[in-house]
């Protein structure tokens, strides 16, 4: 134990001492959540606003008037098809369009009930959500008024379209993919690097000559990262909950619970890698191309899984990130318990412990 | 020389992969306080031969004991009895020489009080007293191995095993780095050396001379000199390694 120990403060004073690990250690979490977080927070103010009005009637009138003296919208006029509508999106300046159909007012009037179609450019998933939000609040408003002086009351159904996105997915998503993506770089990357380092270096031999043993060689290695780890997800916590105002609806002690797996999860690749390479830049390279990219592309953080081609779809169920991102945003997002979550729990159990007796075994085959 | 006075004893120790036979059957003792020089071109199975005697891999058939212990069993006990210092540099360069010295003495298992003692005595003779909060990284490269030696030495083992531990250093730091050995030598470690140079063979009490995997010749330098008719230890090598097959 007290040669663990010494081990493990060796591990520190490296860590400690190196300026670039530091900086990748905690500046990139900081930075990451900060980038994203701002995305998230994106102001709606003065969003261009194109009204195609097939009506041009009363109704119509006075809701334009609402929304246009609202600070949120600048209103432009166009009368377009459907089709010239869709153009518009892609030259991306306008954020949403807000269609009357022609007879607005007589349907008001006769049935008491009409629609308005809002279209939004879900692309920007925040700003998409945001803004049918603030319309449709408007709408209601004005539907308010009206309806005070009537006995049977209006309704107006503003009938939601959100375009390339219209499931919303990823809307609060980055919090939890942050988390992955961090912890993925400090455990496997730094990890791997940090023993191939002693290989390079040489002193692994020195290692594995003493008496320490060879698995606790590495155990010692990886258990620094699993604190720093720790320490990375409870600062993607805090920044998340005090910056971002994105609480935590679940349990945190589960939360944590599943992230310490995750995080052992990692360490196991990390640790495999160092066993397969012998030059600290083909560790790097393999931890970023090989764990980061499919992290980015297969966890459903950036792209939409059920978008994706079936082989496609398939693959992601290897990636440990995809289940991870799940579980956090899970519990995270919709306050879910263990009861739903144990399947996903398990598959990532089942990996780490996978991944960990496969590189303690080919760590035996080396050092044959 | 009475048995227990051996700390190496190797019989017919060989190492294969696959067809290939790095170590061919290597027959030799060593004994107590003995400088062992371990000699041939690269390629010739000393660093097999060295790794199956620090327990680091099994042997393919034949029989070691290290300082008593088995090589097939005992690798435990073997790794506490001996040092070891590569030709690699073998510190840790981002760590000052009192942390490297606390660590290894740490993952030797050593008590606090020892290693405190250990290490005022290792700065006061290396002369390093004024350095020791300093990363070894700023330490020139003749210090560093003679630190690296200390290092190696700091558990009082009863074998050090140098791997070509003089490698690039100048001429100087080198007659230095061999007073340490003898001085170790003569407190009763047991000192295996590999090394290029062939001055340096001359200082040993008996070398061994591999090719190809078999151990060629095996006697103190002046006998080994008498016997190929040579001037010096070059000549001796030239003669040997001259027929070797195997290369880098």
């Amino acid at each position: 134990m007290k040669q663990f120990l010494a081990f493990v403060r060796k591990e520190f004073y490296h860590v400690l001492r190196d300026r670039r690990t530091l900086l990748i250690l905690f500046g990139m979490p900081i930075a990451q959540i900060l980038i994203f977080g701002f995305a998230l927070t994106n102001e709606v103010k003065d969003s261009e606003i194109l009204v195609v009005d097939y009506a041009k009637d009363n109704a119509s009138q006075e809701l334009l008037t609402k929304i246009g003296s609202s600070r949120y919208f600048n209103i432009r006029q166009a009368a377009l098809s459907h089709k010239e509508i869709l153009g518009t999106f892609q030259k991306g300046k306008i954020k949403a369009v807000v269609v009357f159909p022609a007879n607005f007012n007589e349907d008001l009037l006769h049935h008491n009930k009409a629609q308005i179609q809002l279209i939004t450019d879900a692309s920007d998933v925040n700003t998409a959500s945001m803004i049918t939000n603030y319309l449709s609040s408007i709408i209601m408003d004005y539907q308010n008024e009206v309806n005070q002086n009537l006995q049977i009351p209006y309704r107006i159904t503003p009938e939601v379209r959100m375009l390339y996105n219209p499931q919303l997915k990823g809307a609060h998503g980055f919090v939890p993919g942050v988390m992955a993506l961090v912890l993925l770089l400090v455990s496997v990357m730094m990890t791997a690097i940090s023993i191939v380092r002693e290989k390079e270096t040489g002193t692994m031999e020195i290692l594995l000559v003493s008496p320490f043993k060879p698995v606790l060689v590495i155990f010692a290695k990886a258990f620094p990262y699993l604190a720093l780890s720790l320490i990375n997800v409870t600062a993607i916590l805090l920044l998340s909950v005090f910056v971002l105002d994105l609480p935590v609806k679940g349990s945190v002690v589960l939360l944590f619970a599943e992230s310490t797996l995750f995080i052992i999860t990692c360490l196991a690749l990390g640790i495999f890698i160092s066993i397969k390479t012998s030059s600290q830049q083909i560790a790097m390279l393999i931890s970023l191309m090989g764990m980061l990219l499919p992290t980015m592309i297969f966890s459903g953080f950036l792209f939409p899984i059920e978008n994706m081609p079936l082989p496609l779809q398939v693959i992601s169920n290897i990636v440990p990130s995809k289940w991870f991102y799940i579980i956090v945003k899970s519990i995270m997002i919709k306050g879910l318990g263990l009861a739903s979550l144990w399947k996903e729990t398990l598959i990532l159990f089942g990996m780490t412990v996978f991944l960990l007796l496969v590189s303690l075994k080919s760590f035996k085959i080396r050092l044959q | 020389m009475m048995q227990n006075d051996k700390v190496i004893v190797c019989e017919k120790l060989t190492k294969r992969f696959g067809d290939f036979v790095a170590t061919n059957e290597i027959t030799f003792d060593v004994h107590k306080g003995e400088i062992f020089g371990f000699l041939g071109a690269n390629g010739a199975g000393k660093t097999t031969a060295m790794r199956m005697l620090c327990g680091l891999s099994a042997p393919s058939s034949g029989k070691a004991t290290i300082a008593g212990y088995d090589v097939y069993t005992q690798t435990e006990q073997i790794k506490k009895n001996i040092g070891y210092m590569s030709q690699k540099f073998s510190l840790y360069e981002n760590l000052t020489v009192l942390e490297n010295i606390e660590f290894f003495g740490g993952i030797y298992g050593l008590s606090d009080e020892r290693i405190q003692s250990k290490t005022d005595e290792l700065l006061h003779r290396l002369g390093l007293k004024s350095e020791a909060n300093k990363l070894v990284a700023s330490l020139p490269l003749g210090w560093k191995q003679k630190l690296s030696f200390s290092v190696a030495v700091l558990h009082e083992p009863k074998i050090v095993f140098l791997d070509e531990p003089t490698g690039g250093v100048d001429p100087v730091t080198r007659r230095q780095f061999w007073d340490m050995i003898y001085e170790a030598a003569d407190s009763g470690i047991t000192v295996f050396v590999t090394t290029h140079y062939m001055d340096e063979a001359e200082y040993c009490n008996r070398i061994s001379i591999m090719v190809d995997g078999r151990m060629e010749v095996l006697d103190t330098p002046t006998n080994l000199k008498n016997g190929f008719h040579a001037r010096s230890m070059d000549e001796v090598f030239y003669q040997l390694a001259r027929g070797a097959k195997r290369g880098d």
